[in-house]
Parts: C-alpha cells; sequence; structure tokens
C-alpha cells in the first residue's frame, strides 16, 4: 500500500466531472457559454492533474506495492449470503476506488483523451444548441467511466458500466429531434441490455462461486486485507474445489464475455456501433472509440484470473475477437460515410484487442488498447474538422483535395492513419505487431486472420485517406468555397494526440528491437495467474529471427495496403466500380454489411414487434376489454342499483314519513281558513261560552269593584 | 237624568251591529268600522257608569280608548293600503295566504 497526497484523495478524480456534471444539468441553462466551458473542461482537466499525480505517486513505489486502495464506505451493509457450497460466507460490496496498474493505464487514457476531446468540443459544439446539456452529459460520462475503472469490486462496476451505456444513449441521442439519432440511441440501448444482462448473471455466478466480488490487485499485496476473487480463487484451487478448466469458472468467463461482448461491440452484439454515429463527432470519439467501447476488453482483463483458468472461454474470446476483426474491417471496405468507416475500424481493432485476451496477452490487449484511444480518438476528431471544414457533409465521395486547405487537420490524420495501418515507429505497430506475435505461437489461423485484418485495415484506412485528403474537389462549389481549418481548440487537441500516435507505442518497445517492453513488465504484477502454470503463458521468448519475420510480414502486408489503395484511389490505375463490377455479389454483400441488420429484423426485431402486437392485443381485449371494462360496467351497474335503492327506499321513506304526517294533519288544517270573519266568529263563540260557564264569577268580580 | 238602563241597551245595540259586521262584512274598511263602533259602544257603558258612580276612571279609560282607537284605525288603514298594492283587493275571503 503506497501512500501520498494523490493516492489519498483518488476519490476526487470522478467527483470532479459529477460535481460539474450535475451543476450543468440542473443550472446550466442559466450559465454563460465561457462559464460552461471554465466548468466542464475545468473539472475534466483537474480531474486528469489528480490522475496524473495518483499514477505518479503509484510508479515511485517499489513495483511489489503498486497499488493503493480507498474504501470511502460500505454500499452494501455486509450481510451473509450462502455460496454454491452450502456455507455461509459475508458478503460486502464497497463503494471503494482500487488504483493499480492497470487501473493506471485507463484512467490516465480516460482522462487524458477524455480532457482533449472536451477541449476540442468547445471548438466543435460553438455553433450547436444545447451547449451546456452536451458538457453536463460528457461530464456524467467521464464520472461514470471512471467510476467504471477505478471500481474496486464488480458490482461498483457495473454502476459505472451503466452510467457509461446510459450516457451513451443520451449523447447518441442528443439530436434527439432527428429520427434516425434517437433511434440509434434506443438500438445502442436495447443492444446493450442483452451484454448487460450476462455480466450482472456474471457477477452473481462469481459472488455465489466465490463468494467476493472484489478485485484485489493480482500478485500484489491487496491493500485493506479483505478476501478478494484473486484470493479466493486461489484458495479454492488449493483446496481443489475449483481448478483449471472447471466449468463454473467456463461459465464465468463466458457470461462476463457476453457483457463485454455488448460493450465493446463484438459479434454479433456490434450492430448499434456504425448506428452510434448519430452522435456528435467528439462524442464518437471519447466514447465509441477511445474509451466506453474498451470498458469490455478492461472488464476481460480486470477478470484475467478467472479466464486464465477456463482455455475454453479464452477460445471463444479469441475466436469472437478474430472473427470481429476481419468481418468489421470487410464492412469498412465499402462504406462511404467519413465516421461509418471509423466505426467499422473501431470494432475491428476492438476485436484485435480481445483477439489478444484470446491468446492470453492480457497486457498486449490493454497496450493495444491505450495505442488505439490515441489514434482512434485522433481519427474521429479529425473526422469532426472535416466534417466541420465541409459544412457537415460526411460523405467521402464528395470530398477530395483537401489536404492543402486544411493542413493541421490533414497531418494529423495522416499519423493517425499511418498508427492504425501499423507502420513502423507510429504507436498502432507496436501494440498491433505484439497482438500478432502472440496469437502466432498460440494458434496459426488466428494470426492469419489477424495478418489478413492488417492488411485490410491499412487498405481502407487509406482508403478513406485518399478519397478525402487527395485528387480534385468533389463538393458543392459553395460548400468548396467554404472550407477552412478549424479554431484551435480543435487543432491543438489533434496536434497532442497526434504525438501520442507517435510516441505512445514506444513504452512498449520490443526486447527483440532493443527496447525493454516496459508497458508488460508494468502490467505484469496484476496478471500473474493463479496457478504458476497457467500465468507463465505471459513470458514467452520468441526466437528472435521469428519475431523479425513476423514483424516484416506485418509490415509488409500494411505496405501492401496501402500500395492496393493508393493504385485504386490516388494513382486510379484502375476503377473500383470496375472491381466492384467484377464481384457482384461479394460487393452486395459488403455494402449490405453481410445483411445482418435485415436478418436481425426478420429473426428477433420482427418477431419481438410480433410478440408486442400480441401482447398489445390482449392489453385491448382482455385487459382493457374484460379488466377495465368490465369493472367499469360493474361499478356503473352497482351505482344505478344504488340510485334505485337511494331515490325509492330511502327517499321513499322520508317521503312517505312526510305524507304521513300531511294526512294526519289534514283535520287540524281545516281549522285554518284564512279567513278572519271565521276567526271573529270562534272567538266570539268562545267568548259566549265563557261568559255562559263562567258569568257568575264575573258578577262576583265586578262586586268585589266596590 | 236617564236611567242607567237607556245607555246600556243603547251600548248593547251599538255592540251588536259592531259585531255583526266584523263577522259578516267581507271589506276589510268596513270591519275596521265596526271595530270602531264596538269600541265606542264600551265607551258608552264606561261614561254611563262613571257617571253613575260619580267615579272619573271610567271616563279617563273612554279616552284611552278613543285614543288607541285612532292608533288602530291610523296602522289597520296603512297595512290595507300596503296590502291592496299588492293584490289589489281589500276583501277580506281573498286575504288567504295564511291558509293551508
Amino acid at each position: 500500500m503506497t501512500t501520498g497526497y494523490f493516492l489519498d484523495h483518488l476519490w476526487m478524480i470522478p467527483l470532479f466531472p459529477l460535481v460539474s456534471a450535475a451543476l450543468m444539468l440542473f443550472v446550466g441553462k442559466r450559465l454563460p457559454k465561457i462559464g460552461v466551458n471554465v466548468l466542464c473542461v475545468g473539472s475534466v482537466g483537474l480531474a486528469f492533474v489528480y490522475a496524473l499525480g495518483a499514477v505518479s505517486q503509484l510508479l515511485a513505489a517499489d513495483p511489489k506495492y503498486r497499488v493503493a486502495q480507498q474504501v470511502m464506505f460500505e454500499w452494501l451493509t455486509p450481510g451473509a449470503m450462502q455460496m454454491t457450497g452450502g456455507h455461509l460466507v459475508r458478503f460486502v460490496a464497497d463503494w471503494g476506488l482500487l488504483l493499480d496498474p492497470l487501473s493506471c493505464v485507463m484512467v490516465l487514457v480516460v482522462t487524458g483523451v477524455g480532457f482533449l476531446i472536451h477541449v476540442y468540443s468547445v471548438g466543435y459544439m460553438a455553433h450547436e444548441g444545447g451547449y451546456y446539456r452536451f458538457f453536463g452529459y460528457m461530464n456524467l460520462f467521464m464520472f461514470a467511466m471512471l467510476t467504471l475503472v477505478l471500481a474496486n469490486n464488480m458490482l461498483l462496476m457495473f454502476v459505472g458500466w451503466e452510467g457509461v451505456g446510459l450516457c451513451s444513449y443520451l449523447l447518441i441521442g442528443f439530436y434527439f429531434l432527428k429520427k434516425s439519432a434517437s433511434d440509434a440511441g434506443k438500438k445502442a440501448f436495447i443492444v446493450n441490455r442483452i451484454g448487460d444482462a450476462g455480466f450482472i448473471l456474471g457477477i452473481l455466478l462469481t459472488a455465489v462461486t466465490l463468494g467476493t466480488i472484489r478485485f484485489t490487485s493480482q500478485g500484489l499485496p491487496d491493500a485493506s486485507g479483505a478476501t478478494g476473487i484473486f484470493q479466493s480463487l486461489k484458495a479454492a484451487v488449493e483446496a481443489h474445489t475449483l481448478g483449471y478448466g472447471s466449468s463454473v469458472l467456463t461459465a464465468i468467463a463466458l457470461l462476463l464475455f457476453i457483457g463485454a461482448m455488448g460493450k465493446s461491440a463484438q459479434i454479433p452484439l456490434y450492430v448499434w456501433l456504425p448506428d452510434a454515429m448519430e452522435g456528435p463527432t467528439p462524442v464518437s470519439a471519447l466514447i465509441h472509440a477511445a474509451t466506453m467501447v474498451t470498458a469490455g476488453v478492461y472488464m476481460v482483463v480486470r477478470m484475467n484470473a478467472i479466464y486464465q483458468l477456463s482455455p475454453v472461454a479464452l477460445d471463444v474470446v479469441a475466436v469472437a475477437g478474430a472473427t470481429t476483426a476481419i468481418f468489421a474491417a470487410s464492412m469498412a471496405l465499402v462504406q462511404t460515410d467519413i465516421k461509418k468507416v471509423l466505426a467499422y475500424s473501431t470494432i475491428s481493432q476492438l476485436g484485435y484487442m480481445f483477439l489478444a485476451l484470446g491468446v492470453g496477452a492480457f497486457a498486449a490487449g490493454i497496450f493495444h488498447l491505450m495505442t488505439h484511444a490515441f489514434f482512434k480518438a485522433l481519427l474521429f476528431l479529425g473526422a469532426g474538422s472535416v466534417i466541420h471544414a465541409m459544412s457537415g457533409e460526411q460523405d467521402i465521395r464528395k470530398m477530395g483535395g483537401l489536404d492543402k486547405k486544411i493542413k493541421y487537420t490533414y497531418y494529423t490524420m495522416l499519423i493517425a492513419t499511418l498508427a492504425i495501418a501499423g507502420i513502423f515507429p507510429f504507436a498502432g505497430f507496436f501494440s498491433k505487431d505484439e497482438i500478432l506475435g502472440r496469437a502466432f505461437d498460440r494458434f496459426f489461423l488466428l494470426w492469419v486472420v489477424g495478418f489478413i485484418t492488417a492488411g485490410l485495415t491499412a487498405f481502407y484506412m487509406f482508403r478513406m485517406l485518399f478519397l478525402t485528403f487527395f485528387g480534385y474537389c468533389r463538393a458543392d462549389e459553395h460548400v468548396e468555397k467554404h472550407i477552412h481549418e478549424s479554431p484551435w481548440p480543435m487543432t491543438v487537441p489533434l496536434m497532442i494526440l497526434a504525438g501520442f500516435s507517435i510516441i505512445g507505442g514506444w513504452i512498449g518497445w520490443p526486447e527483440v528491437i532493443g527496447g525493454e517492453n516496459r508497458f508488460e513488465k508494468f502490467l505484469d504484477p496484476i496478471l500473474k495467474g493463479v496457478m504458476p502454470e497457467t500465468g507463465e503463458v505471459n513470458i514467452v521468448h520468441h526466437a528472435l529471427l521469428k519475431e523479425l519475420l513476423l514483424m516484416g510480414a506485418s509490415l509488409t502486408i500494411a505496405a501492401a495496403g496501402i500500395f492496393l489503395a493508393y493504385q485504386l484511389y490516388c494513382a486510379k490505375r484502375f476503377a473500383p466500380e470496375l472491381v466492384a463490377k467484377k464481384w457482384p455479389r461479394l460487393y452486395q454483400l459488403l455494402l449490405h454489411k453481410y445483411y445482418v441488420d435485415e436478418i436481425y429484423d426478420a429473426v428477433i426485431v420482427n418477431r419481438v414487434k410480433d410478440l408486442s402486437t400480441l401482447f398489445g392485443l390482449f392489453d385491448g381485449k382482455v385487459i382493457d376489454g374484460v379488466g377495465v371494462d368490465g369493472a367499469g360496467w360493474l361499478a356503473r351497474f352497482g351505482s344505478t342499483l344504488s340510485m334505485w335503492w337511494d331515490k325509492w327506499v330511502i327517499d321513499g321513506l322520508l317521503n312517505f314519513g312526510a305524507k304521513f304526517a300531511q294526512l294526519l294533519s289534514y283535520p287540524i288544517r281545516l281549522l285554518q281558513t284564512g279567513m278572519f270573519s271565521s276567526y271573529a266568529m270562534v272567538i266570539l263563540m268562545g267568548l259566549v261560552v265563557i261568559l255562559y260557564l263562567y258569568g257568575h264569577h264575573m258578577q262576583t268580580l265586578l262586586r268585589g269593584v266596590h | 237624568m236617564l236611567p242607567i238602563g237607556h245607555y246600556l241597551f243603547l251600548s248593547l245595540a251599538l255592540f251588536i251591529l259592531g259585531v255583526i259586521g266584523v263577522i259578516t262584512r267581507r271589506n276589510v274598511i268596513v270591519v275596521l268600522m265596526s271595530i270602531e263602533l264596538i269600541l265606542n259602544a264600551v265607551n258608552i257603558n264606561l261614561v254611563a257608569f262613571s257617571r253613575l258612580y260619580g267615579d272619573v276612571a271610567g271616563q279617563v279609560f273612554a279616552l284611552f280608548i278613543i285614543a288607541d282607537a285612532a292608533a288602530e284605525a291610523a296602522v289597520g288603514l296603512g297595512i290595507i293600503i300596503a296590502f291592496f298594492r299588492n293584490r289589489e283587493t281589500v276583501l277580506a275571503d281573498e286575504m288567504d295566504l295564511l291558509k293551508w
């Protein structure tokens, strides 16, 4: 356990963007634009500074003790939980943050690239409505993503996981008045939900199998001393209750991988990512290229202790990754929307990362995640700059000849394209080569797939570059006149990212060409498996010659791809249309993206709709018809009955009493004639009677006067 | 001096005339006039006995009754005029609002 100011204030890293997001979403409307800029960009910048400080303090420590953990409070109060073995364990989920070499890489990528993209957004979104809303969501995303990468247990990670999903949904549908945008948001949300279901099942299965969901930095001493996944896994392996190839571990690993497939857009759950390009371009750069979509890769690496014990799950990961890589790359070949090319490229590169994880090269996967974050964020931001210059045009067939007009964008994008194509000594070369080398050691066919994908990648990326920047301008006249370089908040992040796209790979400079591969050594402590013999798959020493040959092969195919793209789209030796005509079926297949969306529509979406229609009918006829209308009818019938009772029985009794009184009073009423002469008559009669009866008394009375 | 019987007879005749008038006449004004007859019959009685017994109290009573009759006539005629304005009649048998 290491300490230091920044390590003790880990909790502030996610807090900065959270506070600013809350301010934005509650009072942002009343803030001036400059206030929004300062607050939102500043909060992410502060988070970056704190992350940088924390990482540097961690790096100062001895590699054995590079871990810092901070439990802020017990989130789920500890309780007894019954495990599959039948015994009870004390189950805890903290709201706690963990900084170890793995989260170091992630937190720096997230805050660093995130900060640059926030700066860029200031320029890019300057003329858009909902400015504060955009930045509020972006900051909320930063908070969720930092929670995800800094979480010290699976459940808190899941909170961040869902949080980034929510922000992704909100930002894809940022232009929610546009139907395609709001549809794309919904699609992303729903497809991710499938993966999330797998993830949460994986969490539950981990909890009941191992009795804990807390990460511990594997191979490093746990800060709090509490039992974590690694420790209980180790105990179980030593007690021979679990072991290499245990089916329950495979089940956990596969369930978690379903979650990763959803979030990281792997076959078959990748369909949401191309549609997600409906969001503003900085969102595509931040969420759908650099950070959120790599969460699946991060999660699998985080759980590597389990994966290392499950060869089946690793094979599934490798095959899914390789398949995704090559399929997505082939779909990218014919895309005409600049952002769609990059989207498929992202899916393909994510496939690469999973291929790396699947062959046991976890460090290489994370390495590629990092370099990819640099150059893909740069590509997206560059594409945004191009779109900005082209007054919103995204079709690369209507671009061309931009290299002179928007120089900064052109040169930075050229660097990024070289990096993604895997040209030495740009960042992509080192990470991609590492992955291909490890794939070659594991299984030849996986290497072949990765190798072909590398060629395809170089081809489609340079196709995009040539179509966008070379040749003559194919845009409308008024668009062409309006082409201009973006303002400095947009170009400066491009240049910084371009710098990282060049040097970002150097920290993983392989030993075979005179480096030390520091990156892998840095991550090594957390990648040590539970069983030493399985953990060792990380350290395989290549034969020098073989490794050099592999490097040469990767460079050759990348160069071949670039050359082919040059011939087709720049030198125009032969027209791409002819190639398309030569294999019309293949072209149509690629153009329609293997009809996957159509198949999903036919097999799943429309069936669900049919089911919904059925439920709708049930709702209308049975629930509404029998239930609601029936209840209404009953109520009306009851009230009618009640009305009759009221009218005839309650009121009837009252009326009867009144009538009865009226009847009884009839003879008495007759006395009141209303004619005073009759009253006078009665008075007179009465007087006569009284005089007659009491007349003698009267005489006595009168006599008494005298 | 006339014997007391003459006075009493006159008074009785007036009283009977008044009572018959009150009971039989429809016109309220005539009824009021008949009441005056009754009151005056009483007055004659009072004055006659006052003279007979040499006691002035009966004459004082008679003066009170005259004042009372004047007030009664004023109020009664006021009521009749007010009633006439509403119902355009002074006939007693048409005054039957309080009748059942």
